[in-house]
Formats: structure tokens, C-alpha cells, sequence
């Protein structure tokens, strides 16, 4: 065999491995199993509705057995009290697991700040939940992948995978993550993941007895939760770290971070 | 309680689940991958640019930084929430995460330095094993030697001129893979930070060349301090037993020895910390400049919350202070003793304003947490990530290279390179 003929061959053995090849590109399971077009998981926060009872925290915690006393939790509710000085005040006292019971806001480590009413020009509430970002960079920092997007969007946790290197929780920009205090490995909101997959609302939607809070899927134009974002002028939180969250807002104001 | 609940304290607004997650060992973690990176570049001088006033020095670095390498992994380690899965990082990693590429580079690295080792120290195996047959009435240390040794050769006995050479060549290639290997080592632990998009602190790009040079700087002066304190020790053995033998080295001899090689390692170690201060410098006044939205929460805490830690302690005692001590004129070991100690705490400082100091302020840029390094330990996890757990990491490597010189004579008048 000349060196021409040599090559000549091995051109059309590597090409008739290529195609093989291809094949195996084409079927890949993973795809198929994830082409499920139908399905995108997203939430809608109407903040005008929230009164911060905290009911949606008390019902997260019991559904998702994330220990009741434990000064983490999966979803918490934000107060803004914003005063005629211009600035704003915030505070989230246990997450608000047993709602705002009183008009001092918590600054941290028991100390409390009091505001007269006549100085309050604007308050409100927004509670916050795991985003299920198009984009997690949780996902991406997992060092062994035990944090993982699924096909319709939800991020979630694979607790006997993960190692407790906390990365992913230094790569959240939201402050969602969180080490299992029984468990010891990140954890999460799911969206209530086993609820939503046989059809049932999430434990906090189910708990709101305002309406505030709704799950919905994106890829389904009558939904009602799609309805909203496709409508109405809807916010979401953080945009600028390019995660695109999933969780969209309704009066989204200027000062919440 | 929760994991970290108990070091942190919170002060106005911060999400609920924030606390101090990465804590002294992840400060220890990029201080020890330096002190391992900066070694073997200090050991590479020699062999590879050939600076040859650094031959004494370039075979005891190589031996410490391969004492240190196991102290680059005990911090992760002693971090991890979940320690018994840690291998997984090796097993099944996840190539878009920083940390997944640990395994690697940590595993080339471990091999090239071990690699290296085995040339530099192959001549001196070959011909202790036949000098130590040769003896007729051995010591116990010495009859374990002859087997150890005779395995580490691994059945390379060849000693001749034209063997040597190769050995030589081999030592030089994989002394210059060995630089940006090192330097990956340690940039992508920079990266880490770096590329945290969702910490204001961290995120920069200059984040890894800060962190290589910060490394080389603690790396070097960690081998003159170890350097020094071994050839003051060896003048005191050497001072007792020339009682019994006058043929030994003067005193004076090993010090004139010790001078000139401390002085010329201060010169490169000046050379890098002129580097890594400018670069940090330019991050700060980059960030200053540009004034972006994070730039009112992070002023506050490097102007006011950490201006001791970052000004007086890491710019001041560690930049500055050793900087004069070490340039004025006719640099004795003493002030060189002290001027490398105080760039020692000067490179802690920077990891530990980076590590906690990234962490010392909540993301939604609207409230502080501040780190109690925890002292006495009331259970593993504040030992682990307390003080008594960074501690253990920082002396294992000395424990280690006390080890390894008995194997791997750092100070051999014979053989090597």
C-alpha cells in the first residue's frame, strides 16, 4: 500500500465511522426523555395580595420536614417599610415563620428599630422562593453534579449525591441554598417537586389564604399563571446576573433586592 | 443548629439562610495550595532558569512543597458537609464547576512534583543502597533503608555519566511542565472565587493572577523561614559535634552559605510581591472607579467593617512593612526572618479578607455578617472550622517534611542537581 492509497482508506474508514456516530447523536435517551415541550414550571408572586401572615413558610416547612425552629427555611417573606428620608427598611424575622407580629423591624442579633407611622410613606411585603432559573449557576458550580435542572425546569437536589461543598450556595445570587441541618447537604425549594408532578398545587400556593402565590406552567397559554406573564407588566428578581429566574412578580418595586 | 449559624453574627438585612458558609478552612485551603505552588516555582528557578545561587535552596523547596501537597486537599476535606463522598470530586466530576477540575490538576501536579523527586533523588538512592551493603555492622534505621531505597530506585541502578545526564534533562522538563501546572493548581483555585458571579467581592477576573502571585510570594517565604530555622539547627548540631570531629564545616562556612542564598531568594520574592500588590491595588481602584451597584455595600466593608484587617494587616504589616525591611541595604537573616514572617501574614490576610471578607456582607447588598473564628471547640464542627482545625492543617506539612528528610536528605553534600 502506497501512502496515498493509505490515506485514501483511512478517509473512508473514519467517514464510515462517523456515521455510527451520528446515530448515537441522534437518539441520545437523554434527549428524548428531556424533549418534553409541554412542561415548564414557573411561579407568579402578586405582592399586592401579600398581608406577610407567614402561613406559606409554616406549611413549606412542615410539607418539606426542613426541622420547624431551624433559622434556614426553603421559602421567606420580605417586609419593606421605605420612610420619608428616602430609605428603605427590611426585615425577614425567622423568615416570617410566624408572620409580622410586630411594627419594629429586626436589624439582627434581637435588636429591633422603631419607626413612627407618620414616617412610613410606603410598605409592603414580597415573599421569595427558589427562582428554578433558566440559567442555574448551581447547576453550574456543582463539582459532582448533585444539583441538577430536570426537563420541565425545576432545580433539585440529589441528597446522596451531594458532598456539602457549599458552592452552590456561594453561587446563588438569591440566597435560596442552604445546608439540611438534619440531613447535611444543600438544600432547596423545589417547587414542591412531588406535589407538582402528581398534579397537586405546592404546600406554600395551597397555604395562601390570599392568592398571592401561584405555580403554573409556562408552555401551557391557558394557564392562568401564563396568562398573567404574558399580559401584564410582571418583574423578576435579579436580572442582571443573567440567570433568568422563573419566578415572576407582580408590583415588583425598585427597592426590593 | 444550623451549619454556621454559629460564627456568624448578623447585623441589619440579610436573606434568612444566609450565614458563613466557607469559614478558616477555605481560608486555609488557597493559602496552602500557594505555600505548595510557590515552592516548587521557588524550587524551578534552579532548574530550569539555572539561577544557580538558588542549588541550595531548589531541592529543599521541592522536598517541602511535596510535603505540603497532602496540606493543599486536608482543608477541603475538613470543610466538606459530606467528607466520606469527597472522592466523587474525582469520580464523577462535573466539568462546567471550577472545583471539578481539582481532581486533575491536583493528581498532575502530585505526580509531576513526585516524578521530579524520584530524578533529583535517584543518584542518591543508587549510591547509598551500595555504600550501606558495603558497611559491615549496620543500625537498625539503616537496614530498613536498604530495602526502602532499593524499592524507590525502582530498579533503575544505573549511575554512569550518561544516565545522570538524562536524569538531569528529565528533572529539567518536568520542572518546566511543572511551573504552569503549579500555576494552574493555584490560578484555578483563584477561579473558584473569581467566577462567582453572585459574590461582588470575588467576581474579577484578575481574581486567579492575584491569587498566583500572592502564592509564589508565601510559597518563597515560607522556604527561606523553614530554610533558615533548618540551617540554624544544623550550625547547633554541627557546633556540638565538631567536639568530636574537627573536619566538619565551620559554622561560618554554612552562614555565609545561608546569607547569600537568602539573599537572593528575598530578590525574587520582592520581585512577586511588587506584582501581586499592584494587581490587587488596580482590582480596588478598578472598583472604586467604575462605582457599580455592589460598590456602596463593598466600601463599606473594606473602608470601614475590615479596615483593620485589610488596611493595617494585609497592606500595612504584610505588604509595606516587610517591603522596607527586606529592600534597606545589607539584609541580615534576622530581618529577613522577620521580613518574610510578616509577608506570611500579609498573604494569610489576603485570603482571609477575600474568603470571609467576600462573605461579610449579605447579597442583597443590605446588611453585614460578620466571622467568630471559633476557639474552643464544643463539638467537631467548630473544631473542624475553628481555630484547633486550621491549626492542624498548618503544621501537618512541617510534621510531613520532618518525615520525608529522614527518606529525602534535603542538605546532601552528594549526588543530585
Amino acid at each position: 500500500m502506497n501512502r496515498r492509497e493509505f490515506l485514501k482508506r483511512s478517509i473512508v474508514v473514519v467517514a464510515g465511522m462517523a456515521v455510527p456516530t451520528a446515530a448515537l447523536e441522534l437518539i441520545d435517551p437523554k434527549k428524548l426523555l428531556a424533549a418534553k415541550p409541554e412542561l415548564r414550571w414557573v411561579f407568579l408572586v402578586d405582592t399586592h395580595s401579600c398581608v406577610g401572615c407567614g402561613f406559606c413558610v409554616k406549611a413549606c416547612k412542615i410539607e418539606n420536614e426542613v426541622p420547624y425552629d431551624a433559622n434556614v427555611t426553603r421559602t421567606w417573606v420580605e417586609r419593606y417599610v421605605i420612610t420619608k428620608d428616602g430609605k428603605t427598611h427590611i426585615d425577614s424575622p425567622k423568615g416570617a415563620l410566624n408572620g409580622f407580629t410586630s411594627k419594629k423591624i429586626d436589624i439582627g442579633q434581637g435588636h429591633t428599630k422603631e419607626i413612627k407611622d407618620e414616617e412610613i410613606v410606603q410598605s409592603f411585603f414580597v415573599p421569595k422562593l427558589c427562582n428554578q432559573c433558566e440559567n442555574p449557576p448551581c447547576v453550574q458550580v456543582c463539582p459532582v453534579g448533585a444539583t441538577y435542572q430536570t426537563a420541565d425546569g425545576v432545580v433539585l437536589v440529589d441528597r446522596t449525591w451531594c458532598i456539602g461543598c457549599g458552592y452552590c450556595i456561594m453561587g446563588c445570587p438569591y440566597g435560596v441554598r442552604f445546608f439540611h441541618p438534619v440531613y447535611r447537604v444543600a438544600e432547596k425549594c423545589n417547587f414542591c417537586y412531588h406535589r407538582i408532578s402528581k398534579g397537586m398545587k405546592t404546600a406554600c400556593v395551597d397555604a395562601c389564604p390570599f392568592g398571592a402565590r401561584k405555580v403554573g406552567n409556562l408552555r401551557d397559554p391557558n394557564d392562568p399563571v401564563t396568562k398573567v406573564i404574558m399580559t401584564e407588566r410582571v418583574a423578576i428578581l435579579k436580572e442582571e446576573y443573567g440567570t433568568k429566574p422563573q419566578v415572576y412578580y407582580l408590583g415588583l418595586s425598585k427597592e426590593v433586592r | 443548629m444550623v451549619h454556621g449559624e454559629a460564627w456568624t453574627i448578623k447585623e441589619f438585612f440579610t436573606y434568612p439562610n444566609e450565614y458563613i458558609y466557607w469559614t478558616i478552612q477555605i481560608v486555609m485551603y488557597p493559602f496552602m495550595t500557594g505555600l505548595v505552588a510557590g515552592a516548587f516555582v521557588l524550587s524551578s528557578l534552579y532548574h530550569v532558569f539555572g539561577v544557580k545561587q538558588l542549588k541550595d535552596i531548589a531541592r529543599f523547596s521541592l522536598v517541602f512543597s511535596f510535603a505540603l501537597l497532602p496540606t493543599a486537599m486536608m482543608p477541603l476535606m475538613l470543610h466538606l458537609q459530606q467528607p466520606q463522598r469527597g472522592i466523587e470530586v474525582m469520580m464523577t466530576p462535573h466539568f462546567t464547576s471550577a472545583i471539578a477540575a481539582f481532581g486533575i490538576v491536583f493528581s498532575t501536579y502530585g505526580m509531576i512534583v513526585a516524578a521530579e523527586l524520584w530524578f533529583v533523588y535517584r543518584q542518591y538512592f543508587v549510591q547509598t543502597v551500595h555504600e550501606l551493603k558495603a558497611k559491615p555492622d549496620r543500625t537498625a534505621w539503616e537496614s530498613i533503608l536498604i530495602p526502602l531505597y532499593s524499592v524507590l530506585t525502582m530498579g533503575a541502578w544505573d549511575i554512569s555519566e550518561h544516565a545522570l545526564e538524562k536524569d538531569e534533562k528529565a528533572v529539567k522538563i518536568l520542572a518546566g511542565i511543572g511551573i504552569p501546572v503549579a500555576c494552574f493548581l493555584h490560578g484555578y483555585a483563584g477561579f473558584i472565587f473569581g467566577s462567582v458571579k453572585a459574590n461582588a467581592l470575588w467576581m474579577t477576573p484578575l481574581m486567579p493572577v492575584i491569587f498566583i502571585c500572592s502564592a509564589v510570594v508565601s510559597g518563597i517565604a515560607l522556604c527561606i523561614i523553614t530554610y533558615v530555622v533548618c540551617m540554624e539547627l544544623r550550625k547547633l548540631i554541627f557546633a556540638w559535634k565538631r567536639k568530636q570531629n574537627p573536619d566538619l564545616p565551620s559554622t561560618e562556612e554554612l552562614k555565609s552559605v545561608e546569607v547569600n542564598v537568602v539573599t537572593m531568594t528575598v530578590k525574587y520574592l520582592i520581585m512577586f510581591l511588587i506584582l501581586a500588590i499592584t494587581l490587587e491595588l488596580l482590582d480596588l481602584i478598578f472598583r472604586g472607579y467604575t462605582a457599580v451597584k455592589s460598590w456602596d455595600i463593598l466600601r463599606s466593608v473594606i473602608y470601614e467593617k475590615d479596615f483593620t484587617k485589610i488596611f493595617i494587616l494585609q497592606y500595612g504589616f504584610g505588604n509595606l512593612i516587610p517591603f522596607i525591611l527586606l529592600l534597606m541595604p545589607r539584609l541580615t537573616i534576622r530581618r529577613a526572618v522577620v521580613g518574610t514572617l510578616m509577608v506570611l501574614l500579609g498573604v494569610f490576610m489576603m485570603r482571609w479578607n477575600v474568603v470571609i471578607g467576600g462573605q461579610a456582607f449579605s447579597s442583597s447588598f443590605a446588611g453585614f455578617m460578620e466571622y467568630h473564628l471559633p476557639i474552643w471547640p464544643h463539638d467537631m464542627e467548630t473544631f473542624k472550622e475553628g481555630f484547633f482545625g486550621a491549626l492542624m492543617v498548618a503544621v501537618t506539612p512541617f510534621v510531613l517534611f520532618f518525615c520525608l528528610s529522614r527518606i529525602l536528605p534535603v542538605f546532601g553534600q552528594k549526588g543530585g542537581h
